[in-house]
Parts: structure tokens; sequence; C-alpha cells
């Protein structure tokens, strides 16, 4: 189906179902229950997990494969905003012009970042593509172009957004005012409430998710190709590919490129869901945060990366909202002594702390499950068929 | 004319004359043996041929062309390929994977981007990496991850993905390194095997006197940088400069 072997063909309707049924999913949680906190299903964070996903699953084209690590892939990011909120600024809310300039503008400018940070291998490659950039940064930060040019390219440290004076020239008197496709307002949203549950149903996010779906079908046929297997040379014996008569460096190069442009939609669909683009969308933590999703995945692996941006952006949105008030909730029914030093405990772990609980993980998946959770998901399976296999061969002989 | 013709190539690492105007003309069709003791420059000679390292002065034809200052993708779509001292393999695959690649090089060129194919349906190319592996007796592990395989076999697949591309030249560094004498012995079947079926030229440098005798047609003795003698293995065997090049001013 599709181009695809069977077992491809059902990871990738594991993944539409996934993005498919989210808000129910994810809002597991009656709505006045106890465990409501922990319902996801919200549109800013679906769209979130639909939209690092298709970041990841890029990032993983160059790094999985190639094993080139990048530690600068948010400059692509940025640029996919700034491009889509160019184009609210001219064109009109209309989304698609937005997503196809910001794909070309990470797509040029990681022809650029990856000419020449290619040329090293190893730690170089990746201080090259951390320097371009935290480059990138504080040009946009700066507004160094802009000013130059003496127009407002970034608009600096406020981020650049959509003003009621600009062209807009697509702009009819009935057109909308938030970003959308043709009509269709990615805020807006259809909610359903079943009994003592609500369930959400937003466009944003399903745009989202329609981009996820098409971004992980292509790497399934990016790793299936000649192209992927050539990549996995790369990583594997860089001598014996160049003595097999192949050039890594094109190669190397290509992957880079697809990998941004991956990047660069992202950003777009970032700026699609809120008009805003700032600089601090291409700070090294955020080309930080990439890696790691895509490490506690599992790198190399299909669905690694997905897993990964889902778990990092869940953590980041649901842990850091876990406050002192909250935690004092929770425990309120232990003596009061002990109810402190809970809430003192838990303090360091949540709320502003959701970055140690961050570590704690990253570190615990490392040790581990060096594969990622995608590893962990593997063993669990095995373990299981393991026992059955076990379990029916003891069987036998009583037969 | 041979296929390949060395001529003049001096090289110099500081103070070190690795290679002193070395002239060396390899027949199409033969095998020719390198020898000579440690530190003669038979693998800095033999890094020169694959263009891993510029010489000094001198010029390195291959089939009527230079191969100096290309880079080694480009010498090897010439039709050169090199067998390492290590078997160098892409050990994080497996054995049709590795070989698949070799048969994508050789069809596609250093460069061609298939990123929506599946390399599995290419059917062209999987037919051939099969029938290299039955050839080389290795289908039965097709499956197997090439990083646990024995150094025989992973020999034998470093070989295969090198006959893979029709090469006209076939270089081995070493071939029968570090192997048992059942391996060795094995290897060198098998080269002369390759040697039959194919219009291959192969060129080796070796240690092992029992591999140079059993295989080659003509001999180079390498030392100090220079060449001594260039003849047949018969006339190498007795010959004095070889022994004294060998064994010392004593013997």
């Amino acid at each position: 189906m599709l181009g695809l072997e069977k077992k491809d063909f059902n990871l990738l309707m594991v993944v539409v179902a996934l993005s498919l049924f989210a808000p129910l999913i994810l809002n597991i949680f009656p709505k006045e229950s106890a465990f409501a906190f922990f319902n996801g299903g919200y549109p800013d964070l679906m769209q979130r997990f639909a939209i690092f996903g298709i970041f990841a699953i890029g990032f993983n084209i160059l790094f999985g494969l190639t094993g080139y690590l990048s530690f600068g892939h948010a400059a692509f990011l940025g640029v996919g905003s700034y491009s889509a909120v160019w184009m609210f600024k001219l064109l009109g809310y209309n989304v698609l012009p937005g997503l196809i300039l910001s794909v070309i503008t990470a797509g040029l400018l990681s022809v650029v970042i990856g000419f020449i940070s290619l040329r090293r291998s190893g730690i170089y490659f990746s201080i090259l593509t951390l320097a371009f950039a935290q480059m990138m940064y504080s040009i946009a930060y700066s507004d160094l172009f802009g000013r130059w040019l003496g127009i407002t390219l970034t608009n600096g440290e406020t981020g650049l957004q959509v003003y009621n004076n600009d062209p807009q020239i697509l702009m009819g008197p009935n057109s909308s005012t938030v970003p959308h496709l043709f009509g269709l307002e990615m805020n807006s949203r259809l909610t359903l409430p079943v009994g003592p549950w609500e369930f959400v149903f937003p466009v944003g996010y399903y745009f989202c998710a329609i981009f996820l779906v098409i971004s992980f079908y292509l790497s399934i046929r990016i790793f299936r190709s000649p192209f992927g297997l050539m990549l996995r040379a790369v990583k594997s014996n860089n001598q014996r590919m160049t003595y097999t008569g192949l050039n890594p460096r094109p190669y190397t190069l290509a992957a880079f490129i697809i990998s941004g442009m991956f990047a660069g939609l992202a950003g777009g669909l970032l700026a699609s869901m809120d008009p805003l683009a700032g600089a601090e969308r291409m700070y090294w933590t955020e080309s930080g945060a990439v890696v790691i999703m895509t490490v506690l995945g599992g790198v190399g692996t299909l669905l690694g990366p997905v897993l990964g941006a889902g778990t990092i952006k869940y953590m980041e949105n649901i842990i850091s909202k876990m406050n002192e008030k909250l935690l004092h909730d929770w425990f309120s029914f232990l003596p009061e002594s002990l109810e402190k030093a809970m809430v003192w405990s838990a303090s360091w772990f949540t709320g502003e702390g959701w970055h140690m609980t961050q570590g704690i993980v990253f570190m615990l998946v490392i040790i581990f499950l060096p594969g990622g959770l995608v590893e962990g998901g593997q063993k669990l399976f095995k373990r299981r068929k393991h026992k059955t296999e076990h379990d029916t061969k003891t069987k036998q002989p009583a037969e | 004319m041979g296929i390949l013709e060395v001529k003049g190539v001096n090289k110099r690492f500081g103070g070190l004359q690795a290679l002193g105007d070395v002239n060396l003309s390899i027949t199409d069709n033969t095998v020719h043996a390198i020898i000579g003791p440690n530190g003669a420059g038979k693998s800095t000679l033999l890094n020169v041929l694959i263009g891993k390292l510029i010489p000094d002065t001198g010029s390195v034809m291959f089939d009527g062309q230079s191969v100096l200052g290309r880079a080694p993708h480009e010498i090897n779509q010439m039709g050169i390929s090199r067998v390492f001292q290590t078997p160098e393999i892409f050990s994080e695959l497996n054995v049709m994977e590795n070989m698949m690649i070799s048969c994508f090089a050789k069809r596609d060129g250093s460069f061609r981007m298939q990123a929506m194919a599946d390399m599995y349906r290419e059917q062209d190319v999987v037919d051939k990496a099969e029938k290299m592996l039955v050839d080389m007796d290795l289908i039965d592990k097709r499956h197997d991850h090439t990083a646990a395989m024995s150094r025989g076999d992973k020999r034998r697949l470093e070989i295969a993905m090198c006959l893979s591309q029709d090469p006209r030249l076939l270089l081995l560094d070493e071939p029968t390194a570090g192997m048992a004498r059942a391996d060795t012995n094995n290897t060198i079947d098998l080269l002369k095997q390759i040697k039959e079926e194919r219009d291959i030229t192969i060129a080796i440098i070796e240690h092992d006197m029992h591999v140079v005798f059993s295989l080659a047609e003509r001999i180079t003795v390498l030392a100090q940088g220079s060449p001594l003698v260039e003849d047949t293995p018969d006339n190498i065997k007795g010959h004095p400069k070889v022994k004294e090049a060998y064994l010392g001013e004593a013997a």
C-alpha cells in the first residue's frame, strides 16, 4: 500500500490513528475529575505535539541516518516562522503561501549552512552548526539586516507580528483576520461534551496533524530508499563509502537540506497557529530540545522522534504548570508536617523545576534504554512474546 | 604499456624519503605482487595509487588517464577497487545491504538522488547483489549483521563488494593478514578463481611469501622506497639482491 511494506504501512496507520484520535486519547480524564489536570488535549498543546513531531522527524533524517549531529536546527525553525509571518503581512492570513515560503527559505538557508558545516564532521560539524544558529539568533534579535536595509525585517526583540497598516494585498473586506486556510480559521474548534468528558477538536491541530502524517510517510519512504541506504552508509563507514565510488558530500548535504526544510515547515506551522515570530525560537536551547526529543524517542527509528517530541512537550506543558497550590491540594490528605515536606520536595521537580524532571527522565532513558523509548517498547513487546512462547512450549509436553 | 604506469614517483615525509623514484608498470590481466621488508614504502605506494596521498613528483596513469589529484571515489569509478588490510565494510548494516550499496554505486555513479524509491524493489540491483552473494557463498548470511562475522567472511564480503563494481584493477593490501592458515588458503583459492573467471588485473601487497608465490605472475621488490628488482616469481626466489634486502648484508 502506498509503496510501503506491510509493516511500515501498519506503522503509518498507527500514526494516523493516534493523530486522528488524539483529542479523545488526551482527554481521557473527565473534566471535573481529580486527574483532569493531566489531560493534554487542549488545542495549543496538541498543535505542539504535531509541529515538534515534524521538527524531530526531519532532524532524525539527518542525525538518525547520517549520524551528523546538528546543533543549530532551530535556525531553520525560526526562519520558517519569520517567512510565514512575512507572508501574512504582505499577502494576507491564508497560511498556504506562508508555509510554502517557510519551506523554501529554510531550504535555501540550509544549503548555505550545510555546504559550509559539512566540510567537517563529528564535533566540529556540531560546533559549526551551533555557531551559525547563534549567529542567526543574534542577527534576528538585533534586526541587523533590517537596519542595514533601513526596514523592519525581524522587528528585533519585540518579534515580528502583523499590524493593521500592513499591505496584506490579498485581503478582501470580509477576509478573516486570523490565520486560515481558504476561510477555515485555524483557531476555530468543535467542542463536544460527552457526559462528564469534554472533547475539543481544533481545526489548527488537525491541519498540523495532516502535515505530521505526510512527514512521517515521507520519512518512511526515505528510510527505505536507496538514498536512505547511502545515508546509513555515511554513518557506518565513510572510508569504505568513498572507496566504493560514492561521494558522501552530496548525500549528507541533501539530507541536511531535507531536514532543514522539515524544520522550516514546522516553523511555518508554529506561525500559522499563532501569527508571531520571535528570535528566541532560534536560540540554542531550541536546537538542544530537538536533539533531546530525538534521542529520547530513539535515534534512527521511524516512530522515535514523534514519541520523543510528544513526551517532551507533554512534560514541558503539564509538569511546568504544577504550582504549589496544586501540590498542596494533592497532598492535603496527609498530616500537615508531612504535607509540607512532600510539597517542598515535589516542588523541585514541578513548575519551574520541570527541567529537573526532564533531565532525570532523559538520563534514565539514556542509561537503561540507549535506543530510546522505542527500544523500551520493543523490549516490552519481545518479553511478552517470549513469555507466551515459553508458556506454550512448557504446556506442550502435557498434551 | 601496462594498465597502470607509475613513473618517477617521489614522496617525502619530512626527512624520510618514503618513495624514491618509483617506476612500476603493471601489465593488463596479470597478478602483480609488491613485496618488501617493513618500511619499504609498500603502503605509501598503495596510498598514492588510490588517491589518498599525492606524490611530490612523478605521474600515475591508469589506462591512459592520470589518477593524481582525483578524489578516492573518482578513482574508484575509473575502475580501481581496493581491499583493505583490516576488512572495511559497513559494520552497522547487514550483508545484503552492504552488497547493495556497492551495486548501487556501480549502477548510479557517485551520487544519485533516489529518495522515494524502495531499495528492495530495484530489481536489477537486488538480483545482482544476490548473485554476488551466491557466488561468494554468503547468501545464507544475507540477513546477518556484519559486525559479528568472522574475519574470513568479512574479507569475502569486502572482495565481493569490490567485484560487484567490475573493477579493471583490484588492489589488495595484505589480504590474509591475521588469518588462520585455512582462511589464508581459502582466500588464495578465491583470488585464483576470480582471476580465471574475470578480465581483471590484480595488484597485491603481501608479507606472506606463501600467498605471493601461489598467486603472483610478476613480483616487484621494494626496498627503502625504491624498486629493487622486478621479475617472475621463479627468478625472484633465488635473487641475491632480494635475499640481501630481506635478510641483511650478513646473509
